[in-house]
């Protein structure tokens, strides 16, 4: 099977999808692998690098293409290269399928099979396979080092002779892994930073790497699935935008990393927080490419605003192309070996993994994938809609539980016919007063099943203490022969009756009233 | 007082009730529930006092004063722990005021009672009043008292008591239709009335005598039930629509929480009310259920404490043995240490632990333990497989992994905390023993469950001092 690796034509783009090491890992696995001559120089890698592990270098592009079962690539085919692809080849390479259609189209008329890195689930098992994140770090670290190039100033504090010299401040908008990145190189940088996400799990981590962490006095917890972001509620955004529009004022760099899988970036930074910043801060977007956080961000180019520098650069990771390169390679080497090896190619659709890559699968369109069920592996996990039928206690052999059963049905059926014969029996000859006490009994019974259901169990103690003290209400049927007709035995009867209630009534309520007002939030 | 306003403000009253327990469905509404019981048991009594029917207020005064010093100083004094104690002692008042009220109502024959059906429908309700009373008085004793360790909490089973008890049940009956039927002779109807009585209440003690300590929140309930069918009865005998709604809501709330302990055991009803686990099997199927064995992993206080230390969610499952070792509040002293630095801890609460519905909790709020980190076992039981650490405090059966995955346990099938799913578990016990079920816990030999052996209170001070160094 051959394994392809052309030059990335993308305007700027310097990465590789492989570097010299995992070819030689490729060729392990029994795969051909043919390098497109130049493909390397962006990562400052020569073609002889390749052909000494075992590669082909291929100078005609159309022959790499033609003549590959698969094809690694970085950026996903421009329309021209997709072309290219030899019929039902197969391709791995980012992809963003929700905002590529005419690509996919594209690959699909060519019965390819298109993985896309991006598509890789991320779960713990995927994470060496992870190239978003590997790419986010690098972009993360570099989008510091961008800001720090334009910004006139030191970023770390200094006290020289010639005066004092205050470390930059810099705020980083979603704590993400390109978020944490820049956070962890702006501080090794010596700058103030602070950071700011909508999921509060962030925090943890923010703080750990030495950032300040800045909390809306806000509740709502902002954690959407797969570890990004959801999208907040309107009075959300409007305490956020306040809080950035404070922060503008502050500091110094600002570098947004805000983005929503599937959707335009979140926008963040107006125009107006923009011209109440000092002369001179960088703002650094790194959601450029997919709109940008800053309302004014040009994607690929660095801009100047009221003396604010905007950096909308979308290569970031390629400026790094050497490190990235290795990273993105090894990425995709995992995913590939996730697959099977050349004599194994196979793409087994129960694997989560490598299923939810799956874009389209000879033309055919599998994106996005089906939901998957959680993953069990212990042998106790047994899903509560799953569990085996309810056992009965076995205190018994099988055949008694089943004759158990069995009679307490008997019990049940007598017990209604029984019922039927006493409501028969009170509508025949119970005096009609009876009846209308009868009547109140019942729709009481009622009620009180239905209020009580909705009892909160932590207040089961509560419940218990005031229906003590409510049963209470009996005294009154010891305040009844207290009456000036009564004989003395009555009387004498009723007042202890009153007394044994009053305690209930009494001690019940109080104790209600300590209990409860422990109850603290 | 006028007749109408009497009955219009006895309404008013048992909605007032009626409000007042649903103030308890949440939190923030629940003081507000008990004061609406208050004004409720406040308007009813006045109404009373004032009505036509009340009229010798020396002997009131000198019934309810002492009772008013004794109810307060009892709810004053009480600790929450022997909530279960005070809760079942309040049952067999209302148990004794109802039978006594039966008594009183026979020997003092309510007015306008003419036809013969009147009668007979009156001499029953007195009969069901007060035998229905007197269970619930002697068999709320027994409760308190093995409650509060004064009487051995393992079920007492006498020989043949199945049939003792139906036999209790036929001459009780046979009593009754005596009874009824000679109502109108006064001498006869006490004596049968008093022997109904005592055997009743022999009933009531026998029935508790046989129920061990871990059934015990249904026992409880039950009674709870009953002290409001009593007084429901007594709202009959009297003719007195607001005794039949108060009795009737805590008959039925009682009801509820029998129904959810016995969910919470995966028992029935009437498998809880015949006796102890096990006690009655002999052998039987019982037999094949697997005995866990294996290696145990000991740890101590401080190990447990730098566990602590390095988990970032916790969650803690107390039992009964952390209310009998009293170490509630060193404990959410540990929490609060622990919350200060940023970690996240929660407690689980399975239905029955402890000895009383909802018992954790108060001794948990009792300590000064938020509410809202206090959580129902549906809650929390989805994010368990996520937790760092479960530390498990004095609970055993409602932790245990073979009543979801050995169908001959005698708890199969019971709801459990799913604790081994996550990370990381601690046991505190005092030993290797079995929990109530009698069942062997196979979560004690996971290799990754830790023993913490010893008192739990001083297992907790352990740790709290090993967090403070």
């Amino acid at each position: 099977m051959k394994v392809g690796i052309p030059l990335e034509i993308h305007e700027s783009e310097q990465r590789v999808a492989a570097v010299p090491s995992t070819v030689q890992q490729l060729i392990k696995l029994g795969f051909e692998v043919q390098v497109e001559a130049g493909a390397g120089f962006g990562a400052r890698i020569s073609n002889g690098s390749y052909s000494q592990v075992g590669a082909t270098v291929v100078e005609d592009t159309k022959e790499l293409w033609s003549t590959s079962d698969l094809i690694l690539k970085v950026r996903a085919p421009e329309q021209n290269e997709a072309g290219l692809l030899a019929d039902g080849a197969s391709l791995i390479s980012f992809i963003q399928p929700a905002t590529n259609a005419a690509l996919l189209e594209q690959l699909a008329a060519r019965h390819a099979t298109v993985f896309g890195v991006d598509c890789i689930p991320r779960i713990s098992r995927a994470q060496k396979m992870d190239a978003l994140s590997a790419m986010a770090n690098i972009a993360g670290y570099r989008a510091v080092i961008e800001a720090s190039y334009a910004y006139p100033h030191f970023l770390g504090g200094q006290m020289t002779a010639a005066g004092r010299i205050d470390p930059a401040k810099v705020l980083v908008i979603g704590g993400g892994v390109a978020g944490l990145a820049a956070v962890t190189a702006a501080k090794g940088l010596g700058a103030i930073v602070r950071a700011f996400d909508t999921r509060m799990a962030v925090k943890e981590q923010v703080e750990s790497l030495g950032g300040e962490f800045l909390v809306l006095d806000f509740d709502e917890a902002g954690e959407g699935s797969g570890g990004y972001a959801k999208v907040m509620s309107k009075e959300f955004i409007e305490a956020e935008m306040a809080l950035f529009a404070q922060q503008a004022i502050e500091v110094d760099i600002i570098i947004t990393t805000a983005v929503i899988p599937g959707r335009d970036a979140p926008k963040l930074i107006t125009g107006g927080m923009i011209e109440t910043m000092r002369q001179g801060s960088v703002i650094v977007d790194l959601a450029a490419e997919f709109g940008g956080n800053c309302v004014l961000t040009e994607p690929g180019r660095m801009i100047e605003h009221h003396g604010v520098n905007i950096i909308g650069f979308t290569d970031l990771p390629s400026r790094m192309a050497t490190l990235s390169s290795r990273l993105y390679s090894n990425s995709v080497l995992k995913f590939i070996e996730e697959i099977g090896d050349a004599g194994n190619f196979n793409i087994d659709h129960g694997n989560e993994v490598v299923r939810g890559a799956l874009v389209l699968e000879n033309g055919e369109t599998r994106w996005p994938p089906p939901k998957v069920v959680k993953p069990e592996g212990d042998p106790y996990s047994v899903d509560v809609g799953e569990r085996p039928a309810k056992v009965k206690p076995a205190e018994t052999s099988d055949a008694a539980v089943e004759s158990n059963t069995n009679s307490i049905s008997v019990v049940q059926t007598s017990g209604i016919i029984l019922g039927i014969l006493v409501l028969i029996a009170i509508g025949l000859w119970a005096p009609a007063d009876f009846v209308s006490h009868f009547t109140v009994f019942v729709l009481a019974c009622f009620i009180g099943w239905q209020v009580v259901w909705n009892v909160s169990p932590a207040l089961h103690t509560p419940l218990m203490s005031v229906t003590n003290a409510i049963s209470g209400i009996i005294i009154l049927g010891g305040m009844l022969h207290l009456s000036a007709d009564s004989t003395t035995a009555a009387i004498v009867l009723g007042v202890f009756a009153v007394f044994f209630a009053t305690i209930n009534i009494c001690g019940g309520f109080l104790v209600t009233r300590r209990m409860l007002a422990m109850f603290r939030r | 007082m006028n007749e109408t306003l009497v009955t219009i403000a006895y309404l008013v009253a048992a909605v007032l009730f009626i409000l007042s327990l649903g103030g308890l469905s949440k939190q923030e509404s629940a003081r507000r529930g008990n004061a609406l019981g208050i004004a409720g048991m406040i308007l009813a009594l006045l109404v009373a006092v004032l009505s036509d029917d009340v009229s010798r207020y020396g002997w009131l005064i000198l019934a309810m004063a002492p009772a008013v010093v004794i109810g307060a100083a009892l709810a004053a004094r009480v600790q929450m722990t022997q909530m279960p104690q005070l809760v079942a002692l309040l049952h067999s008042f209302v148990g004794a005021a109802a039978v006594l009220v039966g008594f009183a109502s026979f020997v003092d024959p309510h007015a306008g009672m003419t036809t013969s059906a009147e009668l007979i429908v009156h001499s029953i309700e007195i009969f069901i009043g007060v035998g229905v009373g007197a269970i619930t008085f002697t068999g709320s004793i027994i409760a308190c008292l093995k409650l509060h360790g004064s009487m051995s909490g393992n079920p007492l089973i006498l020989p043949a008591r199945h049939l003792l008890n139906l036999l209790v049940l036929l001459v009780t009956v046979g009593l009754g239709i005596w009874f009824v039927i000679g109502h109108d002779h006064l001498t006869l109807g006490i004596v049968l009335l008093i022997i109904a009585t005592i055997l009743t209440g022999l009933f009531g003690i026998h029935m508790v005598m046989a129920i061990g300590g871990a059934d015990m929140p249904v026992v409880v309930s039950m009674l709870n039930s009953y002290s409001g069918w009593a007084a429901a009865a007594a709202g009959f005998m009297l003719g007195n629509d607001l005794l039949i709604i108060t009795g009737a809501l805590v008959g039925s709330s009682g009801a509820i929480l029998s129904i959810i302990m016995c969910r919470g055991m995966n028992r029935s009803f009437i498998s809880v009310i015949l006796g102890g686990f096990g006690t009655d099997s002999g052998g039987g199927g019982g037999g094949s259920a697997a005995t866990p064995e294996g290696d145990v992993t000991s740890i101590e206080a401080s190990e447990a404490a730098s566990l602590m230390r390095q988990a970032k969610r916790i969650v803690i499952v107390p039992g009964y043995g952390m209310a009998v070792a009293q170490a509630q509040h060193v404990l959410a002293e540990v929490v609060r240490l622990l919350r200060d630095d940023g970690i996240e801890i929660r407690f689980a609460i399975h239905p029955v632990a402890g000895r009383l519905p909802g018992h954790m909790n108060v001794l948990l709020a009792e300590a000064n333990v938020p509410y809202d980190i206090v959580m129902e076992m549906d809650e929390i039981n989805d994010d368990l497989p996520e937790t760092d650490l479960t530390l498990v405090i004095g609970a055993n059966d409602i932790v245990n992994p073979s009543a979801e995955t050995d169908p001959h346990s005698p708890i199969a099938g019971m709801p459990v905390l799913q604790v081994w799913k996550g990370n990381k578990v601690i046991m505190m016990k005092r030993g290797m023993a079995t929990g109530y079920a009698g069942v062997g816990n196979p979560l004690f030999f996971n290799d990754n469950t830790s023993m913490l052996f010893g008192d739990a209170k001083d297992n907790v001070d352990g740790i709290l001092a090993a967090l403070k160094n």
